[in-house]
């Protein structure tokens, strides 16, 4: 496949720009720099569908379109049943000969938020998955339904505040702890699955160009911080998202082939999780006294999990 | 290249069969499916077709009819020639995404095989999931046997691709009674049926990365409205393709083919409107009311959307009683086919008398003799010049008789 070059950020963040500027994303919102770190990671046609969310309700308003590509949006759960389909159609036409082009490499990938991805679509996705189409899915992880104004979704972390898990004289906000959407898709053995982070752009280019690469269903879960739903400047989210990573909130790691596991970023200074938490009104309310032990349980459950990554690393099994 | 399948000039197929193998003929693309009874035969069918090379496209085993329906949507888009099946529970699961792909005008062949829907659960024919489709935006079209089941299927294919219509096209049989009824077909030749059908011509393709498209906008109340009502036209405006590919049909196949199909109406003073198999049991019913000096007829529509309202006015106008039949419970209103018949015929000038019949429900059997008693209740009206019951009624219901509704009229 024909990859573009990730040397140079300034190179890169302008080469082969198939997803407009012209949007209408909240200004700083994370979902863009990774749509558009994807579109630029290759020069291979793409067919591009799209979960309901606020990436598809920003980019493809009537008459207007930021997508150069092929796109799709049907629903809230089946992006990944609509590349599947696309999918088996492109080796039905390739096999019989009646693509308009019958060479040229396609390339077929799906975005979800996290409440299409962890919860409404997981059916689609897993099938999809056990499927094994070829095909690539990106959950942009904001970590809430933020497109209908920031209800609690299986991805939201505990002590999150939103509207439907809400904080308040009785509450801490969400109580259950993030599903494990990484190891879930691990699980179904998929050739290459990772978390990535768009601070760490280019490890996640490299994890998309990987992806690409791959023959069969692979699966990136990107953090996506929202400065609306999360309440941080929209001229931060770079910096948030430093936070996400340095304080391993968000560790940054591939599987491949369903087990071997490699941590792709070690911070140099681990930071404490207050730093990110503090930084965002999400979270505003465990820093009163008697939440003292929600921050505790969230700072235990990293521990404990990067630990568990760092042994499935020097494992290799 | 596929292997050759060798078909006899005259075979025994069940409905279930006959729509397989009409989609083997079409040389579909991709076929995305999930089973349930009773349409299950027709993905197993095809997934013979697939295991010992009869079909050259891709075959779909998704894990649900919602993403059956979605697959399609992605496929169909993919710009090549698109198919499944479902019944009942899947169709309802379906939904969704029906509306979806009539929205995007993408010309997806569905094969419905009617059946109850649950609860109480059932596995039975009657129409509720062909009615849960009506305002879906999708050409619906009935077949009563196991050949109309596979002309139709072809027919769909050149209907639903014909570039003034691009729009989905659902084929309905009715479960068990057609789907599992082994019948003579005759089959068109692998080779005639695909002329029949023709290449699909691909519009808006997705592979075209000469001209990249965006499926699936978003449209509030700037734009909603005008996309929607298009797309209604379009349904009004498949007629006239409708029509000529029937025509085109006949030529191949000498079977002819109406959007609304009439049995004895030249003459007929009371009528049964009716869908499915029960089409041919009240054709025989109105042979034995013949017999008895009673001027029977029955009035089916081959084509339930786009509504033949013409055409179902036309036919029924000079009757003087009719029944509408409708197999699917009501819900707490007039039968939704009643309504429809009703509305056409209101705007006559002899305005017959129409009543309502609630029968079949999950496959409860529907007899000739309870067809004859239908056709007794519209001689009864005739000859009173007002409806003598209540306007809707149960056929084929155990325990006290229900009626409900009552006319104004005589
Ligand atoms: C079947 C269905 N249920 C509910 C909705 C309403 N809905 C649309 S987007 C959305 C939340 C999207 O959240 P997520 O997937 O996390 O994407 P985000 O907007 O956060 O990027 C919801 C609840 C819908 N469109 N369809
Ligand atoms: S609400 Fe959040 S996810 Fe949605 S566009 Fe705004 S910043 Fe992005
Ligand atoms: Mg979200």
């Amino acid at each position: 496949m024909a990859i573009t070059s990730v040397k140079n950020l300034k190179e890169f963040s302008t080469a082969n720009d198939r997803f407009e500027g012209a949007h209408t994303l909240c200004p700083g919102c994370a979902h863009s720099m990774i749509v558009r770190e994807l579109m630029n990671c290759t020069d291979d046609n793409l067919v591009v569908t799209t979960n309901t969310g606020c990436l598809e309700v920003s980019t493809a308003v009537y008459p207007f379109t930021s997508w150069d590509t092929s796109w799709m949006h049907i629903g809230f759960e089946n992006a990944a049943s609509a590349a599947g389909g696309a999918e088996a159609m492109y080796k039905a036409r390739k096999k019989k000969g009646t693509l308009k082009d019958n060479d040229a490499p396609v390339k077929f990938v799906a975005f979800g938020g996290d409440g299409s991805t962890f919860d409404i679509g997981f059916q689609w996705l897993s099938g999809a998955f056990e499927r094994g189409h070829d095909f690539t899915y990106i959950c942009l992880d904001n970590e809430n339904y933020a497109n209908t104004g920031g209800q609690r979704s299986s991805a939201t972390p505990i002590g999150a505040t939103t509207s439907t898990a809400q904080a308040g004289t009785h509450s801490y906000g969400k109580k259950e702890k993030k599903k494990d959407i990484v190891a879930i898709m691990a699980a179904h053995g998929a050739p290459y699955v990772a978390q990535l982070a768009p601070n760490k752009w280019k490890s996640m280019a490299k994890g998309f160009q990987k992806a690409l690469e791959t023959e069969g269903p692979c699966f990136i879960n990107t953090v996506s911080p929202c400065c609306t739903e999360w309440r941080f400047d929209p001229k931060d989210t770079i910096s948030i998202t430093d936070l996400a990573t340095d304080t391993l909130m968000f560790p940054i790691y591939e599987i491949i082939d369903g087990h071997e596991l490699n941590i792709l970023y070690r911070p140099k200074n681990v930071l404490p999780v207050e730093e990110y938490l503090a930084a965002q009104g999400r979270y505003k309310h465990l820093f009163k006294p008697e939440n003292k032990h929600v921050i505790e349980e969230i700072q235990k459950n990293i521990n404990e999990y990067w630990e568990m990554l760092q042994r499935r690393e020097e494992a290799r099994v | 290249m596929a292997e050759k399948f060798d078909l006899q000039e005259r075979e025994v197929w069940d409905g279930n069969y006959a729509a397989s193998q009409a989609m083997r003929q079409a040389k579909v693309d991709v076929m995305a499916a999930y089973p349930i009874t009773p349409s299950t035969p027709i993905v197993e069918n095809y997934g013979a077709y697939v295991a010992n090379g009869y079909v050259d496209g891709e075959f779909v085993m998704v894990e649900s009819e919602h993403a059956a329906m979605s697959a399609c949507v992605g496929a169909s888009a993919a710009g090549g020639r698109v198919a499944t099946a479902t019944s009942s529970q899947g169709f309802a699961l379906m939904v969704e995404v029906l509306y979806q792909a009539s929205g995007m005008r993408l010309p997806i062949v569905l094969n419905v095989v009617n059946r109850a829907l649950a609860s109480p659960l059932n596995v039975r024919g009657d129409h509720a999931d062909m009615y849960l489709g009506r305002d879906s935006g999708w050409i619906q079209m009935d077949a009563f046997n196991s050949q109309e089941a596979y002309d139709l299927a072809l027919c769909a294919f050149k209907i639903g691709e014909n570039h003034s219509v691009r729009l989905p096209v659902m084929v309905h049989q009715d479960g068990f009674i057609t789907s599992h009824t082994a019948q003579n077909v005759y089959p068109l030749t692998d080779e005639a049926a695909y002329n029949f059908v023709g290449e699909i011509d691909p519009v808006d393709d997705m592979l075209d990365f000469s001209r990249p498209v965006t499926y699936g906008a978003q449209t509030e109340e700037d734009w909603h409205f005008e996309h929607k009502a298009k797309q209604h036209k379009a349904l009004m405006d498949s007629v006239p393709v409708i029509e000529d590919v029937f025509a085109e049909f006949e030529k191949v196949s000498g079977r002819k083919y109406k959007r609304v199909e009439s049995y004895m109406m030249e003459d007929a003073e009371v009528a049964i409107v009716a869908l499915g198999t029960t089409v041919e049991t009240s054709r025989v019913a109105a042979l034995r009311m013949r017999e008895q000096g009673i001027k029977a007829g029955v009035v089916a529509p081959r084509v339930f959307r786009p509504f033949p309202f013409d055409e179902i006015r036309d036919a029924l106008e000079n009757v003087k009683s009719v029944a509408v039949l409708d197999r699917s419970s009501p819900g707490g209103a007039m039968g939704a086919f009643y309504n429809e018949v009703s509305a056409a015929l209101y705007t006559t000038e002899n305005r017959p008398l129409v009543t309502n019949y609630i029968y079949g429900l999950g496959g409860r059997d529907f007899a000739v003799k309870d067809a004859m008693d239908i056709f007794a209740d519209q001689k009864a009206n005739a000859d009173a010049g007002h409806i003598t019951t209540d306007i809707q009624q149960f056929s084929g219901l155990r325990g006290p008789k229900l009626g409900f509704f009552k006319t104004k009229r005589g």
